[in-house]
């Protein structure tokens, strides 16, 4: 159970941060660089996953994804495939509730980055794209670092969403949160003592290491 | 496959051949000069340092993802059971028996039932669904989401007033419950939590509610229940007799309810509408029900299928 949960955990968590890292330093950039019509009300449907209760954001999810959701149903009639009850629901709960995170350290990095520099990248002839990532993501780099590492945690430790779209399914959607709850719940105290010793430990290590990696890059 | 995106995201450091930006950007007259030297110079080394962290930590992701990876469960036959969280122990060992017997693999996935419901009604691609109370099942059988003939009441369960076993608190009677030495019991909130639901209908029953109110702790779960009683923060608690077998050792019976005293404790079991595989779903109810079934439940502290 424990080696499962753990496995189980380290997918879902890897992928979610992948995701994650590029979506959202991407949804930063837009909310940190250009001006739009619905800029504000885009920013408050972001920031929702990380003030809602994620029972309350597996809810929606799952009204969404659903064999009878909004985007579920179509998808379910098209491929006869269903999300819910899969590790990939596990994946997108935890994507959603930690994106936030993300976002909003990824917006306020970039936001911190002279316009100058890019100014003078332009005038140099460098495209967006290569100044996006020749200037500003290095400049803003350690800012998205840390989001990196917080939304991982956050993702790591997603319990109420991942539970009510990907169920709780030992080898299949049950994640360390999960093996959790459903230790402390079934009276398994040495079982929930060690996992949740696990969880600390990983989340502990994670981001202790990688705020060392992270450290101020001393620049001139 | 998945991982490609990280080297590509980092690339954006790693393939630079040295374009560094010094800008001394001079506002004079309001016009933006930027000095630019397109150079490999003294900033070099901090761009290797930042490349160097930038691919410890992909190899680091790059590991977790390799060994997540390995050894992803095949799919055989199956099928998906989803149980009442406080129904797990007894449920596992039919599960294990069922194993062995058909070859088809159990997995089970626990919950309270009420969320388990929700997931049902959102077309959740479950087999069977064994719910702790009526009312989960009734709503789901009224809206169609039940195969009718197949549901089933499996188990049965007991009302008791537990205390800690180290307590020194002796209960003659239910009624014993408004003595003044006991100040705090905890129940199930009778909204949400079956169990409390149960409690409250006992209490109405035997005339003391109004006077117990006051002292009335509502937990949300059966186990929070259990937690108040053997951490002391309740005297005493309304729980089942299967959670006093759960937790053997740490808490006692001290009075059971009388089962007149409230309406019949009774765990439904059906076939969800939709399962792919009914031969194997309806196998699994059969087995609950058999004696094999019946004298694991029993073993975990539930009362047979008839009365209790």
């Amino acid at each position: 159970m424990i080696a499962e949960a753990l496995k189980l955990s380290l997918l879902v968590v890897s992928i979610a941060t992948i995701v994650i890292a590029l979506a959202g330093t991407f949804l930063g950039f837009l909310l940190a660089r250009y001006r739009f019509r619905g800029k504000d009300l885009l920013d408050a449907v972001l920031t929702l996953p990380m003030v809602l209760p994620p029972t309350v954001t597996g809810y929606y999810l799952i009204l969404l994804l659903g064999r009878r959701g909004l985007l579920g149903e179509p998808l379910y009639a098209l491929t006869g495939w269903s999300v819910t009850f899969t590790w990939v629901a596990a994946v997108i709960a935890s994507t959603v509730v930690a994106i936030p995170l993300m976002i909003k350290s990824a917006r306020a990095s970039l936001e911190s980055v002279d316009p100058e520099y890019e100014i003078a990248s332009k005038v140099m002839g460098k495209g967006e794209l290569e100044t996006f990532f020749r200037v500003t993501l290095p400049l803003a780099g350690r800012g998205i670092i840390a989001g990196v590492i917080l939304s991982f945690a956050r993702a790591f430790g997603e319990f109420g969403a991942t539970l009510m779209v990907a169920g709780n399914i030992p080898g299949k959607t049950q994640t360390m949160p999960l093996a959790i709850y459903e230790a402390v719940a079934s009276g398994e105290d040495e079982q929930a003592k060690w996992l949740a010793l696990i969880l600390t430990g990983i989340s502990i290590t994670v981001v202790y290491m990688t705020n060392r990696l992270s450290r101020p890059v001393k620049r001139y | 496959m998945l991982m490609i995106p990280l080297p590509a995201l980092v690339s954006g450091w790693k393939t630079g051949t040295g374009i560094s930006l010094h800008c001394h950007a001079s506002e004079t007259y309001g016009i933006i000069r930027p000095v630019a030297m397109i150079t490999e110079n003294h900033s070099t080394w901090t761009r290797r340092l930042l490349i160097k962290r930038v691919a410890a930590i992909a190899a680091i992701m790059a590991a977790l993802f390799w060994y997540a990876c390995s050894g992803e469960s095949p799919g055989g036959s199956e099928i998906l059971v989803s149980a009442a969280i406080s129904l797990k122990g007894a449920l596992e060992d039919i599960g294990s028996v069922y194993d062995e017997r058909t070859g088809v693999r159990v997995r089970f996935n626990f919950g309270a039932s009420g969320l388990l419901q929700r997931q049902i009604e959102a077309g959740a691609p479950v087999d069977v669904f064994a719910s702790a109370a009526k009312k989960h099942m009734d709503e789901l059988q009224s809206r169609g989401f039940i195969v009718d003939e197949s549901r089933r009441d499996f188990a049965g369960n007991r009302l008791v007033i537990a205390v800690a076993s180290r307590s020194n608190l002796r209960l003659e009677s239910f009624a014993d419950l408004t003595r003044q030495d006991i100040s705090r019991i905890a129940i199930g909130n009778p909204k949400t939590v079956p169990a409390g639901g149960y409690a409250k209908e006992a209490l109405e029953h035997l005339g003391i509610w109004k006077e117990l109110e006051p002292r009335l702790m509502y937990a949300e779960n059966a186990r929070q229940v259990l937690d108040y009683i053997v951490r002391d923060e309740v005297e005493a608690g309304f729980i089942y007799a299967s959670d006093v077998t759960l937790a053997s050792g740490k808490v006692e019976t001290a009075a059971a309810v009388p089962d007149n005293a409230h309406s019949p404790i009774r765990y439904p079991v059906a076939v969800v509408q939709g399962s792919r595989n009914l031969p194997a779903a309806g196998n699994f109810i059969d087995l609950v029900l058999s004696t094999t079934g019946q004298e694991i439940l029993g073993k975990h502290g539930f009362t047979g299928s008839g009365s209790p």
